[in-house]
């Protein structure tokens, strides 16, 4: 027996299954990524005066990665538009340039975090503040203290707080030789760091499962599910919409997840 | 129960062009457009010092917003949908403005600066 509703519209709905369904998935992804949102404005607003980080991700790149998932989501309406016009090969070619961008937003996020997962907080035994990247890591825990030494590529503040606001006071990238007899505790900029960047990497780690998800999808359309276009090509042009609807849920995020971690 | 497509042994004829179809094409690069300077704008005014955050977050939210219609109505075609699609999203977004009708209220019930780091 066939599923009914699978290319042809239901008479009292207008629609067919897939796009009922897609769409009641997508009413739950907002919630999902509203709970978060929700847990973002209570951490902020709870947050210490001057202890909410400014500026630490970078605008360029974040900028970057943007413009890369818009670019996707045109090149995905149009591999559907192609579609509708019997157009195949034009089909392939933007969901070929759709794949290519969702990897590389995948590409620079992972950038993104290995650049916070090799920045580092070092707290000093003077009081001060060491941040930046190592070049080279030779410290050592033993029975508690640091030995050895590192050579650091950041700056040194006597106010943690200054770490807190690059935009006002940006970081200095000079090359700093630290002690580990200096040395009273250090911490990557990893989720446990800050309640910013926990926040940051649940949000974004999210979104980027989602971008990887969607991409699997595009990619088996692209490839052995495109098969479906010789035999039952409205069907096919549909599985297309519905695969593009969740990948402009995913830029649809992206627009505000941009401004609320990179700029604000 | 319709019959459709799929049960054809034959291969079935492509999909009917819909002949305004190349209109819609050049309202999805104005929509592209759109968001590319949109996003421009967005980085620019996180820039302009407004006087103080609030204003710098109102005007961000505000073109992000602005953005996120384009793509709804547009990429996703809300703006010609059918009633049960905007039946389903006026329940999502009921469910949307109570939770953060409910994250703003909940402001008032803790002591000020309760989460600290």
């Amino acid at each position: 027996m066939e599923i009914p509703y699978t290319a042809q519209p239901r008479r009292d709905t207008g629609l067919y299954n897939a796009k009922v369904g897609i769409w009641l998935f997508l009413a739950s992804e907002v919630m999902l990524f509203g709970a978060l949102f929700s847990a973002y404005i209570l951490l902020r607003v709870g947050a210490e005066d001057g202890l909410w980080p400014h500026g630490w991700l970078n605008i360029p790149v974040g900028t970057c990665n943007t413009l890369v998932l818009i670019t996707s989501s045109i090149t995905t309406v149009m591999a559907w538009a192609s579609c509708k016009m019997n157009q195949f090969g034009r089909f392939k070619f933007f969901h070929a340039c759709t794949l290519c961008l969702a990897l590389t937003f995948v590409g620079i996020k992972s950038y993104e975090y290995h650049d916070k997962f090799t920045h580092y907080e070092i707290a000093l035994n003077d009081g001060k503040f060491a941040d930046g990247h190592f070049i080279e890591n030779k410290l050592q825990l033993v029975n508690g203290a640091y030995t050895g030494y590192a050579l650091l590529k950041g700056h040194i503040v006597a106010d943690r707080k200054e770490l807190f606001n690059l935009r006002e006071h940006p970081a200095r990238h000079e090359e700093l030789r630290i002690e580990g007899t200096q040395v009273k505790s250090l911490e990557n900029y990893g989720p446990r760091h800050h309640a910013y960047l926990a926040i940051y990497f649940t949000l974004t780690g999210l979104h980027a499962l989602h971008v990887i998800g969607g991409a699997i999808v595009i990619g088996f359309l692209w490839g052995p599910g495109s098969r479906l276009w010789q035999t039952d090509p409205e069907r096919f042009t549909n599985r297309i919409e519905i695969s593009g609807l969740f990948w402009h849920f995913v830029d649809l995020v992206w627009i505000f997840l941009f401004p609320v971690l990179y700029l604000l | 129960m319709d019959a459709h497509p799929a049960s054809s042994a034959t291969a079935p004829a492509p999909p009917a062009v819909d002949p305004h179809f190349r209109e819609h094409l050049r309202r999805y690069l104005f929509v592209f457009y759109a968001l590319l300077f949109g996003t421009l704008i967005t980085v620019g005014a996180s820039y302009i010092p407004w006087g103080n955050r609030e204003i710098n977050i109102g005007v961000a939210l505000f073109i992000a917003i602005g953005k996120a219609s384009l793509v709804a109505c547009y990429f996703m075609h809300l703006i010609s949908e059918r009633k049960m699609i905007y039946g389903i999203m006026a329940f999502t977004a009921v469910f949307f403005i109570g939770l953060m009708f409910l994250t703003i209220w909940s402001f008032a019930d803790f002591p000020w600066h309760t989460v600290t780091h």
